[in-house]
């Protein structure tokens, strides 16, 4: 059963609005989002991008079966790199293994190599506590502690450290602000976050992950229990987020690819079928399996 | 239901064959009878509401028998309603004068099943969180079933534990207990620390079972949100799984001690026979439902005050577990945690 939005629309409806609608002006705005944001005729942004995580001939497998077939990415550092494919191509496996989550699996296990900033991410010694304050995640479904909101952004941070309560307030109060969510529940900080909208919890896991400091967040279909609306709430965060940490985003929503990546990389059965800038994976793709997959051909 | 109706409609006319060269599904099979079918439904339904009545009938049946026997109990002119809740003495078959004060039976019931619970309830807890964190499915797998049998034991088998193992053990510490406190803590062989323990061994499979299905309803999602934030597994289970499961754990904490408060067998056996208010473990007492014995088993004669006594101590011990059966759903309902 495959969940990608366009596919129907696309294939059913050639010629009618939906399709040119759905695709060019959804590029056109990438362009000029992406344009402002790195490359091209910008300044501001750091120039020089520099590789966060480098992945070589990585391999992965659950049991016998092999979910990731040697892998080759660089992943740039400060911006915002989307994996796309159909249903079961291996994109969240691999999203897992960069903050090691599937080590909760005991049939899983990976070949190759997998750095962070030179870093062995894959090794028996590797302490996957640091790992994992660096490595933030935030999944598909909004997943809040039964809490309050505030111990919920609290709960990292006082995982690793002793703070005061100043400290504290002080750090949860910076986390709600960076994930846009603070004016909306600055004055009932301590209600369960069960009593948030399904788009404000999502909001309040980002602030959550970003509370314990990472440099990397990884985002699993992060808007795909969302409504239109919270969706761009948070498409617009992760714009904003992209001037400090390095963000990949697995997404089965292609406009979403386009409006908010720089870098966008194709998986389909296990391998890594193309990678490059966003703008150009979506206008002028070098793999037919790309094209046929960015334009709703199949999915 | 409605599946042999629609094929009906062609019956008469018969099955179509060889008109077209498909095949006709409908044309298989015989015609159940309509009359039939209404009469086995009426027939089950009935069935279903006499059980259902029969069960609620005897259960009403009991209260009521229990309610009435309590009434005569304190139209005897031994009995004061006011001693009974406030007396502190209870006397009904030695002694020139009787005295019928619940409150040793209720402390003798209390200082077992606390002793029970001060064993079972951590030891428990700590178990299920291993057996929901920490074990691999293979030994979950064995454990669970392992710990569901020994909730099968008769508990008869747990009395003649502690009167054959747990006390002797316990008796070993008598030398060094001698010079304590005058010899207050010497273990005779009945005492509440042994049926306490037997009891405890007794709700320790309750204890962990149930509270092992509230943590493993925990969402995962909840877990994995915790690992991803560079939680260790203890961090993951104290901080977020076992709060996220409390009130689970806590009803679960509440049936095992109601189960204990009732249980009888192992406090007949081991606790001994002597109704008094005492907190020292070593010291024998007598239990609500280890009087009930003690008289139904002939040490009083049918339709004295004595005999009717028990009634009125077998009315307090149901109010106690029904009030506790009650705060039990309440906190389920209550702090349950709505995951979807």
């Amino acid at each position: 059963m495959t969940r990608d939005p366009m596919q129907p629309d696309a294939t059913a409806t050639t010629s009618a609005s939906a399709t040119p609608s759905a695709k060019a002006p959804a590029l056109r705005v990438d362009a000029s989002h992406s344009g402002a944001h790195s490359g091209s005729h910008s300044g501001s942004h750091s120039a020089a991008t520099t590789t966060a995580i480098k992945v070589r001939a990585f391999s992965s497998w659950y049991g016998s079966f092999q979910a990731l077939k040697s892998l080759d990415l660089d992943i740039p550092a400060q911006q915002v790199t989307a994996f796309i494919g159909p249903s079961g191509c291996g994109k969240s496996t691999f999203l897992r293994w960069i903050n090691r989550m599937n080590d909760t699996i005991p049939s899983a296990r990976a070949e190759g190599t997998l750095e962070l900033h030179g870093m062995n991410l894959l090794g028996k010694g590797v302490d996957v506590v640091e790992l994992r304050r660096n490595v933030g995640m935030v999944f598909q479904k909004p997943n809040p502690f039964p809490k309050s909101i505030y111990d919920n952004v609290a709960f990292g941070p006082r995982l690793h450290k002793n703070y005061s309560r100043a400290e504290l307030d002080q750090l949860v109060e910076q986390s709600l602000r960076q994930a846009s969510i603070w004016n909306e529940v600055k004055d009932r900080l301590h209600a369960s976050a069960l009593g948030l909208s399904g788009g404000q919890q999502q909001r309040l896991c980002i602030a959550r992950a970003i509370a314990v400091g990472p440099e990397v967040l990884l985002m699993d279909e992060p808007c795909s229990a969302l409504d239109p609306k919270s969706t761009l709430a948070i498409e617009e965060l992760i714009e904003t987020l992209a001037d400090r940490y390095t963000i990949v985003i697995v997404t089965h929503n292609m406009q979403q690819a386009a409006r908010v990546s720089d870098l966008t990389a194709f998986f389909y059965e296990g391998a890594l079928i193309e990678t490059g800038a966003t703008e150009k994976m979506f206008t002028t793709p070098k793999n037919k399996q790309t094209e046929d997959y960015v334009t709703g051909r199949f999915g | 239901m409605n599946g042999p109706l629609q094929p009906a409609s062609d019956l008469p006319s018969g099955p179509a064959r060889g008109a077209s060269a498909a095949f006709d599904l409908r044309s298989l099979g015989r015609p159940r009878s309509v009359r039939g079918r209404d009469l086995r439904e009426r027939l089950i339904v009935g069935s279903l509401a006499v059980a259902a009545t029969f069960s609620i009938a005897v259960t009403f049946g009991i209260v009521i028998v229990l309610a009435n026997e309590t009434l005569g109990f304190f139209r005897f002119d031994e009995v004061s309603v006011t001693e009974f809740f406030t007396g502190t003495e209870w006397n009904p078959l030695l002694g020139a004068e009787k005295h019928f004060g619940i409150w040793p039976l209720v402390a003798g019931t209390l200082l077992v099943t606390v002793i029970a619970a001060s064993f079972a309830l951590p030891l428990g807890l700590v178990s299920a969180i291993y057996l929901s964190e920490y074990a691999s499915p293979r030994v979950r797998s064995t454990l669970k079933p392992a710990l569901e049998i020994l909730a099968g034991i008769p508990t008869v088998v747990y009395g003649f534990f502690a009167l054959m193992v747990i006390t002797p053990a316990l008796q070993k510490l008598n030398p060094a207990l001698a010079d304590v406190a005058g010899g207050a803590f010497v273990f005779g062989n009945y005492n509440a620390l042994s049926a306490g323990l037997a009891m405890g061994i007794m709700i320790l499979p309750i204890v962990c079972s149930l509270s092992e299905d509230a943590l493993r309803a925990v969402p995962r999602g909840l877990r994995d949100g915790a690992f991803a934030l560079g939680g260790t597994r203890f961090d993951v289970s104290v901080k977020v799984v076992v709060p996220a499961a409390l009130s689970g754990i806590v009803a679960a904490f509440l049936l095992a001690i109601s189960r204990a408060i009732g249980e009888t067998m192992i406090v007949a056996l081991a606790a001994g026979g002597v109704a008094q208010i005492t907190a020292n473990p070593a010291a024998e007492v007598q239990t609500m439902t280890a009087y009930m014995v003690q008289i139904f088993l002939g040490d009083a004669p049918a339709g004295g005050v004595e005999y009717k006594s028990s009634y009125a101590v077998a009315a307090t011990l149901f109010v106690i577990t029904l009030l506790l059966t009650m705060l039990g759903q309440y906190i389920l309902r209550r702090f349950r945690e709505e995951y979807d």
